[in-house]
């Protein structure tokens, strides 16, 4: 079955489509109620957060919209040092959708919200004239209890650290367009395990940022400005899985600049450095993590290549590749 | 490896005739600058890029001929990226296209024949420029057009070649004593080519890859060979001493040479290839497109001919960015400016 504009009339079509998919898919005692707003318990210090997501395609190895939506939306909560509790998607559909495709993105969305530990509470349906596009806006709340991270609270000698490798979102979606062959998976996924043992264990994380759009070239350089303070790192250190390292010569691509959708990169005081890197490597989804280099005075992003030379690292330019989330 | 570990210690602690060191292809600038190599360089060894690089060595009347063109009716320009960026005299492709022009970007010439098939009332117009190495590839599409009988592809034709703008830039006061000589333009016309401009300048030519290691061995290579009138081949994977007689013998079914405008070096004679009269009717009137505009302050002309490095137009990193450029060599991603701006302090 296709989606049709009576599906966002706010009629009949519209109630079926949203108890059969979203509320079936979502369940939960907030949800269910169905009430204009959601009612929910808080805490004294939350964070809030929104994104949109209109990744093309919606489908791609390793996961598809829906769990984009759940996992861009939780890792950003996460990169304040909050642990995520609420969110609220709402879908803007092109006719011709199909009903079946919503159902998966529906299904992705409800397991990546379990594994994530948040519920979503509160959702909106609207269909448009098009040709088959779904987009996704969901928006989350988190508590925050202790310190929250901060990219300003960078510190002179805090250690860089990767969850893992760079680029394979980026990767895998652009090989979906250009239809290349390969195993390159996208490694969209929510990184609670990480943060909450980082914190458990006390560690002195200062700034983390997931590696999301614009690479880990452009993250740095944020996380550098915000600071006033040089991040010097290794090309060697940098960890990438040896497909993609592959895929990034072909294309002529930079790894700096190539989106993640499931990695972060902190900055953790310098006695904390090794304990921090057996926690991310530990825990789900970091195995791969690795120290990259470090705080100093200064200002920008300095890479001491793989031949040894010294370059600056910039940020990316252009538009990259277009919806990659 | 030790082999590597010594040419880097050599290159460091070199202290003879100090040298500056020439390359004329974008893949190289973006190696050079991607790889540090000049931090790992002595204060006597200079790099300086040349014009290498298809887009920043484009005239702005050959750009603005293409804005005309993607403003006319039924009619859409296909173009690599890099291009639509550019300003011509007044406008870019992409101001063309706010005004209601038609754009396509594409990663081939070949992609534009599916294009061109399923829009059959459209003329579709191919930025084509490029060096030796990306004229086959125009030959090859229309060897498919005119098999296919596809009459509304057409190209707009800016190609050159690179030996005598190598002459040309050679005999200018830019004290070059070695150059880097291109790639993958000598895995077409092999390294042969260089030859009598080597004897000619008393210099010597180097061919690389385009590997950081590569790199370093032939700087390493043209300090050792200094002031010998030589060509040396370290690319020999790909690269032969003869041409590659099956490219020149596909691209000169379709093309001829002819004289070709530089950015900044004005018309230099032998320097291009044109559509063959019997083809014309694929021209998209690509002849007399001669006309440059240097905007304000723009030190495009003298960065393309090693005369100053970028960082020393008094535009770079102030108000040319690659944000937002003005001159061609900030918006190519093989561009010296742009290289220079995002990989060096």
């Amino acid at each position: 079955m296709k989606i049709t504009l009576a599906h966002g009339s706010g009629g009949q079509s519209t109630k079926e489509l949203i108890e059969k998919i979203f509320a079936a898919s979502y369940k939960n005692d907030v949800l269910d109620m169905m009430e204009d707003s959601a009612v929910v318990n808080g805490s004294a210090k939350i964070a809030i957060t929104t994104d949109s997501f209109v990744v093309n395609p919606l489908f791609f190895k390793g996961g598809n919209i829906g769990k984009l939506a759940v996992c861009g939306t939780v890792n950003d909560l996460l990169m304040r040092g909050a642990t995520p509790k609420y969110l609220t998607s709402a879908f803007i559909i092109e006719e011709g959708a199909d009903v079946n495709e919503l159902k998966l993105i529906a299904a992705a969305m409800a397991s990546a919200a379990r594994e994530a530990g948040v519920i979503i509470v509160a959702g909106d349906t609207k269909v448009i004239e098009g040709n088959g596009g779904i987009y996704i806006n969901t928006s989350g709340v988190g508590f925050i209890e202790g310190e929250d991270f901060a990219s300003s609270k960078c510190e002179e000698d805090d250690v860089i650290i990767v969850s893992g490798s760079m680029g394979d979102h980026h990767a895998a979606i652009l090989s979906h367009r250009m239809g290349i062959k390969n195993d390159i998976s996208s490694d969209v996924a929510p990184l609670c395990d990480i943060v909450a043992n980082l914190k458990k264990a006390g560690i002195k994380v200062h700034a983390m940022r997931d590696v999301t759009r614009g690479g880990l070239g452009t993250v740095l350089n944020e996380l550098a400005d915000a600071s006033g303070k040089c991040f010097n790192i290794e090309e060697n250190a940098i960890p990438v899985s040896s497909q993609v390292k592959s895929f990034v010569k072909l294309l002529g691509l930079n790894i700096m600049h190539m989106g993640n959708e499931g990695k972060l990169v902190c900055t953790v005081a310098k006695e904390d450095a090794e304990k921090a890197l057996a926690i991310i490597k530990s825990g789900k989804y970091g195995e791969n993590a690795a120290i990259i280099g470090k705080v100093t005075e200064g200002s920008g992003v300095v890479m001491e290549t793989a031949l040894g030379g010294k370059k600056k690292v910039g940020i990316l330019i252009g538009e990259g590749l277009p919806r990659i989330c | 490896m030790d082999k590597i570990k010594e040419i880097i210690s050599f290159l460091k602690e070199y202290d003879g005739e100090p040298v500056t060191l020439m390359e004329v292809c974008g893949t190289h600038t973006a190696s050079i600058v991607e790889n540090g190599i000049e931090s790992m360089l002595s204060d006597k060894i200079r790099l300086i890029t040349g014009p290498g690089c298809p887009v920043c060595v484009t005239v702005a009347s050959y750009i603005d001929k293409l804005c005309e063109l993607s403003l006319k009716p039924n009619t859409c320009v296909c173009s690599f990226g890099d291009m639509i960026r550019v300003k011509g005299s007044k406008i870019s492709l992409d101001d063309a296209k706010a005004q209601g022009g038609r754009i396509l970007m594409v990663y081939s010439p070949l992609d534009l024949i599916n294009v061109a098939k399923e829009d059959p009332h459209t003329t579709f117009v191919f930025a084509a420029v490029g060096f030796e190495t990306t004229t086959p590839l125009y030959a090859v599409l229309l060897e498919e057009i005119i098999k296919q009988d596809i009459k509304n592809i057409k190209l707009l034709c800016a190609l050159k070649t690179m030996p005598m703008v190598i002459d040309k830039v050679l005999s200018a006061e830019n004290n070059i004593t070695g150059m880097i000589a291109p790639g993958h333009v000598s895995v077409i016309t092999g390294s042969d080519v260089f030859a009598p401009f080597a004897e000619k300048f008393g210099i010597p030519f180097v061919v690389a890859g385009f590997e950081g290691e590569q790199l370093l061995a032939a700087i390493w290579a043209l300090v050792k060979l200094n002031g010998k009138g030589v060509v040396k081949n370290l690319y020999t994977e790909a690269v032969t001493k003869e041409r590659n007689e099956k490219s020149y013998a596909l691209t000169s079914k379709y093309f001829e040479p002819c004289p070709a405008a530089w950015r900044g070096l004005g018309v230099i004679e032998n320097s291009g290839v044109r559509l063959k009269d019997e083809y014309a009717f694929f021209d998209a009137g690509s002849d007399g497109l001669y006309e440059d505009f240097m905007p304000k302050g723009c030190s495009c002309a003298e960065v393309i001919t090693g005369l100053k490095r970028p960082e020393e137009c008094p535009l770079f990193g102030k108000v040319c960015t690659p944000s937002s450029p003005v001159g061609a060599c900030m918006v190519s991603h093989e561009g010296s400016c742009f290289n220079y701006y995002n990989n060096k302090g």
